[in-house]
């Protein structure tokens, strides 16, 4: 399968060792195939957790005379938002496009450590088998959000021992990526690749680590506290033995918000990748846009309160976190505002992967203004807890990583695969994606103005129609899916042979052949210039 | 793949050293708790320490002291190619680690035989602080007893390593890391020794 001519290497998708097929993909310390085995499996999750939204979405076609019950749609919230946060927009781009890029961008054959790598995946496989098996194992499906809030996760019946020890084990895998990663920034870089010439995907990449390594532990030992509270009592959440339940929101999220940074930085770095090459211009404010992604890991560590502005804090607290809240959109919107300034004047080549960064740029734009909104605490007592809160994330999300990781996956296919997909089908999956997108969780954040609670499996007639607006844009956006992910799929068998550089991009990943070869270079770059000179490259 | 010719002492260092960050934040959360419930029940707390032994708190923190002396001085020893020295100190290590946790043992045992455990008829009886005393107590030398099993584990492997020469004057950076890693078990029992036993 070797597509490039001048190039007497074997790409990394011919086995050379002495394993062959899937043996030698399941014991490979290739970056590039952990890569690729990350991609695959992420999307097979993201789409059984697809499906189950769309079944919650068909239930909230009636008023009453539902398909399932309430205790079953109480185990699918749960099931959809464990698996869609915990096995794909947590791990989703540093994972797939990290692990591939990562070293490739900076001029490295490999990660630091190899290995760790490779035994990141098998946790967060292991991670992601028992958090499957919790569903069919011990008292049932875990019914309590993906947040597992105690008290009632303690008190539940449901098998929530096994699912938290998943999501233990899953942070682990996403630690070990972190030290991974940093490690590699800090000692693998090609020689003249100074901190300010490495392309944004890596400071992008940077601070995601830095947070994965810093907020990660605070789950895993909540998690851990609510096992051992499970089994052996020992009274920390639980007010009757002296504890407190407010603790442990605490705990979840110190880790949960600077998650969710860890779900957008990597996002909005491959992002930073796309614009300017589609618009043939250097990007517009390069260290303002890295020291942002620094500046947001550090404040987004410290306004993780403003999840609990109802749960009882002091007026002061929530005041503070109100603050902290409001500036931490200050570097995301300096981001928007730097893309938006590169566009400007660029000669713009239109293609589906700037479509779709586009299209993050717009509905991030909505998920982070409806967040604004979340963080002024008299509006957030109004809508805590409805299908507001459910609309913005899923806007910031879906809408912001889920869109980033799908154009970040459009704009990274060629190479990856050494084959280019059909533009005219992604096109195509584009329209009923975005419409539906927009009548799905626009609905969402209409119906919670309105006052419709989250997670309730009945609802009121005067919530009926938007209802079922949002479940007709459901069918809508998952028949876009299918098609974008259909065309990649037919694509990665069938596709034209790709170009080494299809989109004249000018970072390390177009300098080499498509697929790259194992070693990724065949001679490490010497680097003289920043990341983004167009205008020396096309003399 | 073939393996890689390039070896980064400095790369596997910076990446152990982030490793015990994210063990010090690891018990940070415990530390969190710690302090909230201590803010919130000091007299429960005093009364909590106070049915600790700290004589053999302490007694503990200089075994495990000692032992972190033992590793620094097995890594000298492989640097000077003094084998034989190098695995005596290793040697010495996994007993010290021993001997702790065999102390720790008689402990907890002590406080079960007292009914002073999460969960008992016993505890119930006491004021809600103490009781959250003690699941802090279970809760975090339980967590730091594993993390000297998987100190003494890894030290174990590393004894074998130096035996086997896998471990040696030129290339030790895997020693110091397991060092690393035994020193850290240390200094979180240094901090848990006064918050518990010298809490009364």
């Amino acid at each position: 399968m070797t597509t490039h001519a001048a190039t007497a290497q074997p790409s990394y998708l011919v086995d050379t060792g002495k394993r062959k097929g899937l043996l030698a993909w399941l014991t490979t310390t290739d970056h590039k195939r952990i890569g690729v085995l990350y991609l695959y499996s992420m999307i097979s999750f993201f789409l059984i957790a697809m499906g189950v939204g769309f079944v919650m979405r068909l239930v909230q076609l009636t008023t009453f005379q539902k398909l399932i019950t309430a205790q079953t749609y109480n185990a699918l919230f749960t099931l959809h938002g464990v698996i869609m946060i915990f096995l794909f927009v947590i791990p989703g781009l540093p994972a797939v496009f990290g692990n591939f890029f990562l070293p490739i961008l900076i001029g490295a054959k490999d990660v630091a450590f190899p290995r760790l790598n490779l035994a990141s995946w098998y946790f967060f496989m292991a991670g992601a088998i028992l958090a499957v098996l919790s569903l069919f194992t011990g008292g049932g499906a875990p019914d309590t959000g993906w947040s597992f809030y105690a008290p009632f996760s303690l008190k539940t019946g449901t098998n929530v021992s096994l699912a938290v020890f998943a999501a233990f084990i899953l942070g682990f895998s996403s630690m070990l990526t972190g030290i991974n990663f940093i490690t590699t920034i800090h000692r693998l870089r090609a020689p003249g690749m100074k901190w300010f010439r490495m392309p944004l995907m890596c400071w992008a990449l940077y601070s995601t680590s830095w947070i994965q390594l810093l907020a990660t532990p605070i789950v895993a030992i909540t998690l851990v506290l609510v096992i051992l509270e499970r089994f052996f009592g020992i009274g920390i959440f639980d007010p009757a033995k002296g504890g407190d339940p407010l603790l442990y929101q605490h705990l979840f999220w110190i880790y949960s918000h600077p998650a969710v940074y860890i779900m957008i930085l990597p996002a909005m770095g491959a992002i930073t990748e796309i614009i300017p090459t589609f618009s043939k211009r250097t990007i517009f404010g390069y260290k303002a846009i890295a020291f942002s992604s620094m500046a947001i890991a550090g404040v987004g560590s410290l306004v993780w309160a403003h999840h609990m502005f109802t749960s009882g804090m002091s007026n002061l607290a929530t005041m503070l976190f109100s603050l902290l809240t409001m500036i931490v959109a200050v570097p995301s919107a300096i981001k928007v505002f730097n893309w938006v300034g590169t566009l400007y004047k660029g000669s713009i080549d239109f293609q589906p992967p700037l479509l779709f960064a586009l299209t993050f740029i717009f509905l991030f734009a909505i998920g982070g203004l409806t967040g604004v909104m979340q963080g002024a605490l008299a509006i957030n007592v109004h809508i805590h807890d409805t299908y507001f809160i459910v609309g913005h994330f899923h806007y910031v999300m879906f809408g912001g990583t889920g869109m980033g990781f799908f154009a970040a996956l459009l704009y990274w296919f060629p190479k990856m695969f050494g084959r280019m997909y059909s533009k005219k089908a992604i096109y195509v999956s584009w329209f009923p994606m975005f419409i539906g997108f927009n009548m799905l969780y626009f609905g969402m954040l209409i119906l919670g103005m309105m006052g419709m609670p989250r997670r309730y499996y009945v609802h009121l007639p005067q919530f009926h129609t938007m209802h079922v607006v949002a479940t007709v844009g459901s069918w809508l956006l998952v028949l876009g899916l299918l098609i974008y992910f259909g065309t990649l799929l037919y694509a990665i068998f069938k596709g034209e042979k790709a170009e080494d550089n299809p989109w004249g991009g000018v970072t390390l990943e177009w300098t080499i052949a498509s697929p790259p070869i194992q070693e990724n270079f065949e001679t490490i770059p010497t680097i003289t210039h920043g990341p983004y000179e167009f205008e020396q490259e096309s003399k | 793949m073939s393996e890689h010719v390039h070896r980064d002492d400095f790369g596997a260092r910076l990446g152990m050293w982030l490793f015990l960050v994210t063990e010090i934040v690891l018990f940070g959360g415990l530390f969190i708790g710690y302090s909230y419930m201590r803010y919130k029940y000091p007299m429960e707390f005093h009364h909590g320490g106070a049915e600790l032994n700290a004589t053999l708190g302490v007694i503990n923190t200089l075994v495990l002291l000692t032992s972190s002396l033992t590793v620094v001085l097995a890594i000298v020893a492989v640097q000077r190619a003094e084998k034989k020295r190098a695995m005596a100190f290793l040697g010495t290590t996994l007993v010290l680690g021993l001997t702790f946790l065999v102390i720790k043992s008689f402990e907890w045992a002590a406080k079960f035989h007292h009914g002073l455990y999460p969960n008992s008829a016993h505890l119930a009886t006491l004021p809600p602080g103490e009781q959250v005393f003690f699941g802090l107590y279970f809760t975090m030398t339980g967590l730091h007893g594993l993390h000297v099993i998987a100190g003494l584990s890894v030290l174990g492997v590393m004894l074998w390593w130096v035996a086997t020469d896998r471990i040696r004057q030129d290339r030790y950076v895997h020693l110091e890391n397991g060092g690393l890693y035994w020193h850290l078990v240390d200094v979180i029992w240094i901090f848990l020794l006064p918050l518990f036993y010298l809490a009364a």
